[in-house]
């Protein structure tokens, strides 16, 4: 394999990460409103994602990060081309990560349900989004080549809403929320457990139906459909087989089923998108590849050093970090849940 | 104003921004690891009130910090694409490496020390604290070698072909000397501000009568840590300063509005230039100062900026390369100033709380409430000044700013996320501050007996 092929693996794999970990998170923020009905239930909730989330989302910024290093062009034609839902994603964290860190430092109701709606809406946007800029990439967006020898999107804001890329948006926005629920089973205990398995289900249905749809019409697109047809089979298996787990109330399986799910589809995509990395809506216009957006193979090699090392490291200490946390969490052990920790001079 | 103009204020706002919160993360990171150190090794109840305390504080400061840092990552792509392109093959490795080996360290371990409490042994959860903060430091590292690239570009090789340069030594861009000049500088200023934040907590709850037993050793060790670093920042400031020398002449020439090459260069404590900028008129300074802060002799060669330009043209072609005096004269000025005046102040509280005294005095508490205000302010302008005074370059030498925005992205586009991100940045200081002062209104928690339910976490959001 070149160089230029590992880096487009390693990319999907940081991409991997960060949905099945980031994605529980967006669905436990979207459910929140609806898995929990009193202050005690928010904070349980809310505490399964506590040590875990940022953590999980700085796969997002190693992929960034990695994107930058190894496809440089790669990096700045997505980033400068789909301006404003990377801008609205990036509102969306920012909000979302000081919400949870500050929504329990006063009792106050408004205080309170003002940042948790906040985490919803901020949830919900990334879960969206995401879906949408990758459906776009993979089916291609309108590029041109421009006097300075480089390949720049000159879609605008509208064109990046088609069907196809709401479509993808509705899968990962609806595939994360059933993702989140049965993390939240399998975190909780009591009655957000018996909720979230039943929202699992239902909501894992839909995704179920959209996911299918999503990869059907990703098929059309392509000339080469084979490597996606395998890809979707094992979706659609590992999701059904989430949804069974789930349905006999086995939230490890259903869990772990869930998470190969989401990293199937994007090893979907991108196995649909390769040797591309931004291809041309227009067949035969100019895009954007492996070959021509990426750094030298001096760069690649040295970061291929960097992160055949790292990475094992990485997913070693985050492992046990997920180990040390793994006990549910009952909202019964949540101490005084209406009390603020700001709210009492000592 | 042009989409390169609100580029250039996007990215300074959001950066000094980032910037107020980093360095007291980094020093305050270290300061709790050690207060945690002292209850581990001492079991007194008053270190581990103060750790929780501090690392309240510490936390809430935090997650500004990743908050804001985020926006950083993407801006390049987003705002500065053409800058990306040229830089990609170099720059974007330390800033992966970053990611990889810093903030994954940084935000896991931050997670396990505070969920941790009562889910670890002891000594591993304070293991957890340190390993925090020295991810803290290694970030540091790699983003100020990237930035160092900017200011000194080293171990790259010009690609016409493709029109950007590229990696020949990822050592010689990990070890560039700018990046080690300005790491061993800008950490003791994290240091300092964060020793400026503890003692001005630690005066203000001792005014106050709050939980004397915390608050005299923060005060303490708060001003101790300003002195202390005070000297190594002046110290490492002046090692950078001759490395500037030497690789951006242009900017030192700028930081002292020297017009005109000079030996026995005196440090002005006051220029006043005239309106065009080209010469100054009215100088009062230090003699010989500034040529022995820059090359180390006192008879030292300092060369001016009307000699400079006319070199640069005949170098790099037409133009000019002559980054804004008046404000690159001020900012290292106020760098310096703000940072010194922290110093004296600690200096003069330590003498004033000698054995144990502690002046009851309404001045006392106000000037030690505004302390840590002057670090930060150090160190913004010690970032508006490298980065302002390296105009018009973006890299040096290499590559412009003007030619680094992003060419597909309208100033309308820019406009509107520079507004909503200023808008939103000042809410978030707004409610930043606020928690800040009610947690120290609040105050240290009694430690409390360990429930009989032991089932009840001891964290939760
Ligand atoms: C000298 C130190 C320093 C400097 C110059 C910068 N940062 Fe920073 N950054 C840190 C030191 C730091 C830190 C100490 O590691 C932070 C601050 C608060 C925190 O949580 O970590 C951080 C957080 C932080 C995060 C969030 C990490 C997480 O989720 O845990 C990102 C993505 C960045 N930064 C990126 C940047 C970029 C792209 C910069 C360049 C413009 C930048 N920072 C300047
Ligand atoms: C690795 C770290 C950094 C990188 C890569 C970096 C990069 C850049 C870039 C690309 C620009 C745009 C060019 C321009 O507007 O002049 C810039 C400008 C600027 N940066 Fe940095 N920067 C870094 C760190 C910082 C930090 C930490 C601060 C301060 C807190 C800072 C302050 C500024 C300011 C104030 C400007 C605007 C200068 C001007 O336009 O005159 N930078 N920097
Ligand atoms: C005491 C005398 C000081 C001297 C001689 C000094 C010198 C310098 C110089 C020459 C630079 C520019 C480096 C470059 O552009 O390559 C710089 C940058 C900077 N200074 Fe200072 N400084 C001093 C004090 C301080 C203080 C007190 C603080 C903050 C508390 C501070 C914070 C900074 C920061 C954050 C930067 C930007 C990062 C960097 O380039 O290293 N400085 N300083």
């Amino acid at each position: 394999m070149s160089l230029n092929s590992f880096w487009f693996v390693i990319i999907a794999v940081l991409w991997i990460g960060y949905f099945i970990l980031e994605g529980f998170d967006f669905g436990v923020g979207i459910l929140l409103p609806v898995v929990a009905k009193n202050q005690a239930e928010r904070r349980a909730v809310l505490t399964t994602l506590g040590p875990l989330w940022d953590g999980n989302e700085v796969w997002l910024l190693v992929a960034g990060g990695a994107t930058f290093a190894a496809f440089p062009e790669w990096y700045a034609t997505l980033f400068s081309g789909f301006y404003l839902p990377l801008f609205l994603i990036l509102i969306s964290l920012i909000v979302r990560g000081v919400a949870f860190e500050y929504r329990s430092k006063y009792g106050s109701e408004k205080w309170r349900s003002r940042w948790d709606l906040a985490i919803t809406v901020a949830s919900f946007l990334p879960a969206l989004l995401w879906g949408v800029a990758f459906a776009n990439i993979v089916r291609g967006v309108p590029l041109t080549k421009v006097s300075a020898g480089y390949i720049q999107y000159s879609g605008g804001f509208w064109n990046l809403l088609n069907p196809y890329a709401l479509l993808g948006g509705l899968t990962t926005l609806s595939l994360f929320v059933s993702h989140g629920a049965f993390f939240l089973a399998l975190k909780t205990d009591g009655e957000i457990r018996v909720r979230a398995n039943k929202l699992g289900q239902r909501v894992g249905l839909v995704t179920a139906l959209l996911a299918v749809l999503f990869l059907g019409w990703t098929l059309l697109g392509l000339t080469s459909k084979g490597g996606v047809i395998a890809g979707s089979v094992v979706v659609v298996v590992a999701w059904l087989t989430a949804l069974a787990a789930n349905a006999k109330g086995r939230e490890g399986y259903a869990f772990l089923f869930s998470a190969i799910a989401t990293a199937a589809v994007v090893i979907t995509l991108f196995t649909g998108l390769y040797p591309n990395v931004m291809p041309n809506l227009t067949a035969g216009g100019p895009g954007l590849n492996i070959f021509n957006a990426s750094s030298t193979h001096y760069t690649l090699g040295v970061m291929t050093w960097v992160a055949v090392i790292m990475t094992p490291i990485v997913l070693l200490y985050q492992g046990w970090s997920y180990w040390i946390f793994r006990k549910r969490i009952n909202p019964s052990q949540i101490s005084s849940p209406e009390v603020g920790v700001l709210d009492t001079v000592h | 104003m042009s989409a390169l103009d609100l580029a250039r204020w996007q990215f300074g706002i959001t950066t000094v921004y980032h910037f107020i919160f980093v360095p007291i993360t980094i020093g305050s990171g270290f300061l709790v690891a050690g207060l945690q150190t002292a209850w581990y090794r001492t079991n007194k109840d008053k270190y581990l009130r103060a750790t929780k305390f501090f690392g309240k504080l510490f936390l809430i400061n935090f997650a500004i910090g990743v908050v804001t840092g985020i926006v950083q990552e993407f801006q390049f792509g987003m705002n500065w694409s053409s800058y990306s392109r040229f830089v990609g093959d170099i720059f974007g490795a330390p800033l992966a490496m970053e990611g990889l080996l810093a903030f994954f360290l940084e935000s896991t371990f931050l997670g396990i020390w505070i969920f941790g409490w009562d889910r670890l042994p002891k000594k591993l959860h304070l293991a957890s604290i340190w390993i925090a903060a020295t991810g803290t430091l290694l970030s540091a590292y790699f983003i100020l070698a990237a930035n160092a690239f900017m200011q000194h570009p080293v171990g790259y090789v010009l690609n016409g072909t493709r029109g950007r340069a590229e990696l020949t030594s990822i050592f010689k861009v990990l070890t560039n000397s700018t990046a080690v000049a300005a790491f061993f500088h800008t950490i003791p200023s994290a240091f300092l501000t964060a020793g400026a934040l503890f003692a001005a907590v630690g005066a203000w709850m001792i005014f106050h009568n709050k939980d004397a037993e915390v608050a005299k050793p923060a005060l303490k060790i708060g001003l101790i840590t300003v002195l202390i670093s005070f000297v190594l920042v002046a110290v490492s400031g002046d090692t950078t300063a001759r490395l500037m020398t030497t690789q951006q002449p242009m900017k030192m020439a700028a930081a002292e509005a020297v017009y005109n090459t000079k030996t026995n260069v005196p440090f002005s404590l006051l220029t006043i230039g005239t309106l065009n900028g080209s010469k100054s008129v009215f100088q009062i300074g230090l003699p010989s100062v500034l040529s022995f802060m820059a090359t180390g002799n006192v008879n030292g060669t300092v060369e001016g900026v009307n000699n400079l330009e006319k070199s640069y043209e005949q170098k790099y072609g037409a133009g000019n390369y002559t980054p804004n005096i008046p404000f690159a004269y001020w900012s290292f000025r106020l760098m310096i100033g703000f940072g010194a005046l922290a110093a004296l102040i600690s200096f003069l509280a330590l003498l004033f709380i000698r054995q144990g005294r502690f002046p009851r005095k309404r001045w006392f508490v106000r000037s030690m409430v505004v302390l840590p205000f002057l670090p930060i302010l150090a160190n913004s302008f010690g970032w508006i000044f490298t980065e302002s005074a390296r105009q018009p370059w973006v890299v040096f030498g290499l590559f412009k700013t003007s030619a680094g925005v992003s060419p597909g992205v309208s100033a309308a586009s820019v406009l509107f996320t520079m507004v909503v991100f200023t808008l939103l940045y000042g809410v978030l200081a707004v409610i930043e501050f606020g928690l800040i002062m009610r947690t120290i209104k609040v105050g240290p928690e009694k430690t409390k007996e360990v429930s009989a339910n032991s089932d009840t976490l001891t964290m939760a959001y």
